[in-house]
């Protein structure tokens, strides 16, 4: 009889279920994976140490580019640090336009995650559904800071600027016609506010939609129910966070146990799941989609009634107004300091934990009162639910390493920096 | 908040007495220093007393002081840890040195915490910190046959080599970088209180 040998098979590095430059060595005992082994850093472009070159507001637009489905979230944990070692207070305004801005981007990144991950083991109409909603969400994001991808929006004591006035509508051009343009603007007549509104408003519709095309869909249960399933304990010994962690029936979330801006003031719940499969952190994720609408609610109504300062006043901190720095020759002095040396941060150092939609993304940052951080160390939730992937997919068949992949809400700009 | 953090600090110094550097509070948060040689025990009653339960690493990264202002002496090279505990809903940072600085030895703690695994292996490409009882101790994030440890201090931010494709040998090729390296903001460190209202400059 022939001898029969394990084979190693080449997953990736570009491969569309592999979301981003992912390689992976499989060794497979026929169709069962023997062990799994991730070959990242493809998309390694040393952040940390650029970081090292660069002042501490230089610093801030790169973290949009780590994980780059959710731009403000990274941003937010960077700002967190920053002002926690310079002793700035984050005016109220900004603090709740911040945990808005956190939730859309908790509801765009599952959306996406959700979407792809359908895409990947079978149901393609699902991620047709999710961009049309991400669709809207991403104007959102352009109208507040002028980028749909890279935001650079929020800033060490604020956010670069309040809530615009006006929603930006489309206009009649040659593939739209009157009666498009005037549906599609139907929703885009008041301010940027009234736009979320609306959104939160329609946006239960849409979920109970998703949960019409997967939730009881039998392939996709077949394709998810005890697959990558992860026990409590390894869940903690592993080091996950976020939806990885909730999924396996841990109620662990940093908004609730370590409130950071006004997350305190908010009324929401942490669903969890008790099987710990890629199942139960889809569910998990779905019930997240109306918690966050539930906080984009309560946000939107809060902000509409307080208006303020959305950016300390502190000009070593955060630039003075235009029209200030014209007319007043201190101003100009702070300004021109600011963009050339930038704010000096004193010694010390801080970790600044945020609940960002795949786990819990930390920021470790170590000064010693120069004008640049001495270390910045990225601490971000895909690098360890990456790592676990041998021990997740172990015993199981090869297409259900892309039902792990997915389940894991891989983005290769966050495992890599 | 702080009486909670006092707590925690009065419970590691009953548990680990002189094991242990004397707890440190600034910024809200917990630091610890440790020995190499106690590092593994530290850890495991970190993880399994009942009263501190540490159940999880969120994080461990290398960390190279050579060129910290304000320096005086000490080890050059340092594993820093976060831990945290889900029970009791607190954080502890822990740092441990690597004594030699030449070739910096760590014990792993991938026996205490398994997702220690792959931050081990990224503070070892690094910074070349070798943790020693690693199962798997491989470069992670940097290109395959790399040569040096990036993120030391005294790694240029350009690198050593560039990559190119070759026409002529029609295929990829390593060669010295040709960008010079540049400097577009210095690195500055103002007194204390430097332009604070009252102070000069």
């Amino acid at each position: 009889m022939a001898e029969i040998k394990n084979y190693h098979l080449n997953f990736g590095p570009q491969h569309p279920a592999a979301h981003g430059v992912l390689r992976l060595v499989l060794e497979l005992d026929g169709e069962v994976v023997a062990h799994a082994d991730p070959h990242i850093g493809l998309l390694h472009r040393g952040t940390e140490k650029l970081a090292e070159t660069r002042t501490w507001l230089q610093t801030l637009p790169y973290l949009d580019r780590l994980d780059y489905v959710s731009m403000m979230c990274n941003e937010h944990a960077y700002c967190l640090a920053v002002e926690k070692l310079l002793g700035v207070q984050v005016p109220i305004r900004a603090q709740y336009i911040r945990v808005m801005m956190d939730e859309i981007t908790r509801i765009l990144n599952h959306l996406l995650n959700i979407g792809t991950h359908a895409l990947d083991i079978g149901a393609m109409t699902m991620v047709l559904y999710t961009f049309r909603e991400r669709e809207d969400l991403m104007d959102v994001y352009e109208a507040v800071s002028g980028a749909r991808l890279h935001a650079a929006y929020y800033r060490p004591g604020g956010v670069y600027r309040d809530l615009p006035e006006q929603m930006p509508q489309y206009r009649v051009n040659r593939f739209k016609n009157d009666a498009t343009v005037k549906r599609l603007n139907a929703a885009r007549e008041g301010s940027v506010l009234d736009f979320i509104e609306d959104f939160t408003n329609r946006f239960p519709a849409y979920v109970a939609e998703y949960h019409t095309l997967l939730t009881d869909n039998r392939i996709w249960k077949q394709r998810t129910v005890g697959v990558g399933v992860v026990s409590p304990e390894d869940a903690l010994q592993l080091s996950f966070s976020g939806p990885m962690l909730r999924g396996s029936g841990i109620a662990w979330d940093v908004r609730k146990k370590q409130p950071y801006e006004v997350y305190d003031r908010m009324d929401f719940d942490i669903p969890i799941g008790t099987n710990g499969d890629c199942y139960d952190r889809y569910l998990v994720r779905m019930e997240e989609f109306l918690q966050s609408n539930r906080i984009i609610k309560q946000c939107v109504e809060w902000l509409r009634k307080n208006p303020g300062p959305v950016i300390t006043d502190d000009h070593k901190v955060a630039p003075p107004s235009r029209e200030a720095m014209k007319g007043n020759m201190e101003e100009l002095i702070h300004h021109f300091k600011l963009f050339t040396e930038g704010m000096h941060v004193p010694p010390g150092e801080v970790y600044a934990g945020i609940e960002h939609p795949k786990g819990e993304f930390g920021v470790w940052a170590v000064s010693d009162g120069a004008n640049k951080p001495y270390r910045i160390k990225l601490r971000s939730p895909g690098f360890a639910h990456l790592a676990a992937l041998n021990e997740m997919s172990k015993g199981h068949m090869i297409a259900d390493v892309t039902a792990i992949i997915g389940t894991i809400d891989l983005v290769l700009g966050d495992t890599d920096r | 908040m702080s009486a909670k953090l006092e707590r925690l600090c009065q419970k590691l110094r009953e548990v680990f007495g002189d094991r242990i550097g004397e707890p440190a509070i600034s910024y809200g948060e917990v630091t610890v220093m440790v020995l190499a040689a106690n590092y593994r025990d530290v850890a495991v009653t970190l993880r399994d007393h009942p009263e501190l339960r540490f159940e999880q690493l969120t994080d461990l990264s290398g960390i190279d002081y050579s060129t910290a202002a304000g320096r005086a002496g000490g080890p050059r090279f340092a594993a820093v840890s976060h831990l945290l505990s889900v029970t009791h809903n607190w954080r502890l940072r822990l740092r441990v040195y690597a004594t030699d600085d030449a070739s910096p030895t760590l014990p792993t703690m991938t026996g205490v915490w398994r997702g220690a695994n792959w931050y081990e292996r990224e503070a070892y490409d690094m910074y070349g910190i070798v943790f020693e009882g690693h199962p798997d101790l491989r470069r992670i994030l940097t290109d395959y046959g790399f040569v040096g440890h990036p993120f030391r201090k005294d790694f240029p931010i350009s690198g050593y080599v560039e990559m190119r494709y070759d026409p002529e040998q029609q295929r990829v090729v390593y060669q010295p970088v040709t960008i010079e390296p540049r400097e577009v903001t210095p690195r500055i460190v103002r007194e204390a209180h430097y332009g604070k209202a009252g102070g000069r400059g």
